[in-house]
């Protein structure tokens, strides 16, 4: 079972958490994204996210299948990502996934936020003190 | 026919709006359609990657456009 969303309000991690519960599983894994102050050296205000709604919560699922299909044992996986302005400290992202044993979650964790990176239409504008710059958009 | 661009992140600031209309040749190819930006829009160029995407998936170079599809610009992406 996939729970994916988008959001623009503050993320309800525990609720996240619970979401990717399940009594077929000895372990839930959960990686939380959080805004971070500093890149390459600069000082970093506040990020801006930006989502293309319909499609990033199509990919998110997308993405959620295809880790269920690389681990069939997986039995919960959600995945909630936020959108708009996020101060220092915010969470960004939380992805849980619940299977009967732990290694098979630590992996497919790493698979979910890794690929989540790579193909969802999400984007980071990070502003600093003196400027702002969409996260690699250039070479 | 006419074609609307959904825009976002940089892609939606180097055009200066976040959907364009454009009149293009039938059958026009998403590769086509990225050509033709590039040379109106040259900071494009510039990008690290630009896909196009059809209703909500990315789409290969050689898939023809039809007037109804929803398509947008993807920019490098950076979520997470």
């Amino acid at each position: 079972m996939h729970h994916i969303a988008l959001t623009d309000q503050p993320i309800d991690v525990p609720a996240v958490l619970q979401a990717a519960e399940s009594d077929e599983a000895g372990a839930v894994n959960a990686f939380i994204g959080t805004v971070r102050n500093r890149s390459d050296g600069r000082r970093v205000v506040r990020l801006h996210y930006e989502a293309y709604p319909p499609m990033a919560v199509h990919q998110l699922g997308r993405v959620a299948e295809m880790a269920q299909e690389k681990w069939p044992m997986l039995r919960q996986v959600a995945v909630t990502h936020r959108h708009g302005t996020l101060e220092i400290g915010d969470v960004a992202v939380v992805v849980a996934v619940s299977t009967p044993h732990r290694a098979d979650s630590f992996a497919a964790c790493q698979y979910i936020i890794d690929t989540l990176k790579e193909v969802v239409p999400i984007w980071k504008k990070e502003e600093y003190e003196d400027g702002t710059v969409w996260v690699s958009a250039h070479p | 026919m006419n074609l609307t661009i959904a825009l976002f992140g940089i892609a939606r600031e180097i055009v200066g709006k976040s959907s364009l209309d454009l009149t293009v040749p039938a059958g026009q190819s998403a590769a086509g359609l990225l050509a033709d930006l590039r040379l109106q829009y040259p900071a494009l160029a510039g990008l690290r990657s630009l896909a196009v995407a059809v209703n909500n998936e990315y789409a290969a170079e050689d898939v023809a456009l039809h007037e109804r599809d929803e398509i947008a610009l993807i920019p490098p992406v950076s979520g997470g």
